[in-house]
């Protein structure tokens, strides 16, 4: 009991030194389970990702913008792999992970629970939805964990080249035509209030938030990201021209931020429990292409096998 | 000549925008994700190249014409592609043997392309060449892959084969404008590349242990703007916001 107790505190000495934790190093077990719950929901919130921006892909309005979509939705798969590899390093299996998210064991970010109607719909979640997950990596690029920090920094290089360009297509369409800024209006109309719920419940209703910052897992609270945040998408709003669908919304001098309405909590709790327009069609998207390609799988399995007797039967025979 | 000339570009943009599109479906749905990611791969590569033939195309027409508007305002029967890209996706397998068939005739024709006499052609034949070599072996080795897999995987793939082998005859065949082009050494002899075509896929099949389908009646007028039904749904889903919206740009 001692000893454990002794190894908690030299952990959380190392980690207050600002060291980086390894995969070989001794953890607190709470401290690789929390990690690990929160890679892979990261991970799994890439591969769900994919779904409502692949959407538009057949209907992109212009080769250049299909073939950015594209490759958009392609990082994101490649983000998928990197932060499954790295809570492999934790002792996980991506398999195992992944039958969670089909089984709806494992959460997934709620946001892509939400459905892209339009074409607008892309921009706003290059713009808010990733410009929202950013502000949330960056913070993460400096994570105690090493292997997730630096797949962080990886991920938050192409984020931010994401958000540009969604922020791009909604300056398009804002100084387009009537029907083209209506578009881009009720986009940011619909992704506004969600993208605020991606940071989580307010701090005092944040129960694990307070270990995840002591072990600096995280190093913002949900408050703090979330305030940041707003600070810095308001000018961007009145730079296009939309407005914010927040009457309480004002600047205040004496705190130096934006003060904001009240979010919907009910709302954030609804989609979580799996009431959101696309929660049953985002799974079963995924649980569909994990059963059609199970005799894919199975194949290149069985001809790997194959491959590597006959190598070893080369070998025996030279 | 210059009627000629743009007709061929289509024919070559069209078969890169129709497969990109149908390639494009699948993002976010394939079996496992790093296929996903290498078949998003092979779709941008095919984008890629369509943008560079559209662009080719909107400078031959002129005018106000851009790569966009050469891509998106077509009807049907001036769309040029082959029959073989418009056709659907259906599972991974018929996937992988369209793919691979596309792959092999593709390598062989940009092959022969890279000493076209007309520079611009002769330029993008360089560009693609060598994204289109890696297509054509990822294609071939998944084929190999999945014919020599399991029992249930050769079935599949065999089954895809002797579907789709009707469509490929159309690849190969010389019409008026081939013939034309060919005699001013700009366009490819589709003879000559048939030949290195029967030869790389009877390789292939034989290491997947797939069976050669017989050659029997060919499908054809793809090339022409004879379409199979599928080009419409296709075109459809694409065209809808440009169509929808004329006066906008994105």
């Amino acid at each position: 009991m001692t000893k454990e107790m002794n190894l908690e505190e030299r952990f959380q000495a190392y980690v207050d030194g600002e060291n980086k934790v390894e995969p070989k190093d001794w953890m607190p077990e709470k401290y690789r389970k929390t990690l690990i719950r929160q890679i892979s929901q990261h991970a799994h919130s890439e591969v769900v990702g994919m779904l409502p921006e692949a959407n538009w892909i057949t209907r992109a309005p212009s080769l250049r913008r299909k073939v950015a979509l594209l490759a958009k939705v392609q990082d994101e798969a490649g983000h998928g792999l990197y932060l499954y590899s790295a809570a492999e390093t934790l002792g996980a299996d991506r398999m195992d992970m992944v039958d969670d998210l089909l089984t709806g064991k494992a959460k997934y970010s709620s946001i892509f629970n939400y459905p892209t109607p339009t074409w607008a719909d892309i921009g706003a979640i290059g713009w808010l939805v990733d410009g929202a997950a950013i502000a949330n990596q960056v913070m993460l690029c400096r994570t105690s964990y090493g292997p997730y920090s630096r797949a962080m920094v990886r991920i938050c290089k192409e984020e931010s080249f994401h958000q540009r360009q969604g922020y791009e297509i909604l300056m398009t369409l804002a100084q387009g035509t009537p029907e083209q800024k209506q578009m881009a209006q009720d986009a940011l109309n619909r992704w506004w209030w969600p993208s605020l719920m991606m940071f989580g419940p307010t701090d005092d209703n944040s129960p694990n938030s307070a270990q995840s910052m002591k072990w600096k897992i995280k190093r913002k609270s949900n408050d703090e990201l979330r305030q940041e945040f707003i600070d810095k998408t308001i000018p961007q709003a009145e730079y296009l021209g939309l407005s914010v669908p927040d009457p309480d919304l004002k600047w205040n001098e004496e705190r130096g931020h934006y003060d904001f309405g009240t979010i919907d909590w009910e709302e954030f709790y609804q989609v979580i429990k799996g009431n959101g327009k696309c929660n049953k069609q985002r799974l079963r998207a995924r649980q569909e292409a994990h059963a059609k390609g199970e005799w894919v799988r199975e194949a290149a399995n069985a001809y790997a096998e194959k491959q590597a007797v006959r190598k070893a039967k080369e070998g025996s025979a030279a | 000549m210059k009627a000629q000339l743009l007709e061929y570009t289509l024919r070559l943009g069209d078969n890169a925008l129709i497969l990109g599109q149908r390639l494009g479906e699948w993002c976010g749905h394939g079996p496992i994700l790093e296929q996903d990611i290498a078949l998003s791969n092979i779709a941008l590569d095919q984008l890629g190249q369509a943008r560079m033939l559209m662009q080719y195309a909107a400078e031959q027409k002129g005018g106000d014409f851009t790569e966009d508007k050469v891509a998106f305002l077509r009807p049907e029967t001036e769309y040029h592609n082959c029959l073989l890209v418009e056709l659907e996706n259906g599972d991974w397998g018929r996937t992988i043997v369209r793919q691979f068939l596309f792959d092999t005739y593709n390598y062989f024709f940009y092959s022969a392309l890279l000493s076209s006499a007309d520079n611009r052609l002769q330029e993008i034949a360089q560009k693609a060449i060598k994204e289109i070599t890696y297509h054509a072996q990822w294609s071939a080795e998944w084929l190999i892959r999945l014919g020599d897999g399991t029992e249930e995987s050769h079935q599949r793939v065999q089954r895809s084969l002797n579907d789709l082998w009707e469509w490929t005859g159309e690849l190969f065949s010389m019409d008026a404008v081939d013939e034309a082009l060919l005699a001013e050494g700009i366009a490819v002899n589709l003879a000559e590349i048939k030949v290195q075509w029967d030869q790389k896929v009877n390789e292939i099949l034989s290491l997947a242990t797939l069976k050669r389908p017989e050659d029997a009646w060919m499908q054809s007028g793809g090339k022409q703007g004879e379409h199979s039904e599928y080009l419409g749904y296709v075109l459809a889903v694409m065209q809808h916001l440009p169509r929808m919206y004329p006066e906008a740009t994105w």
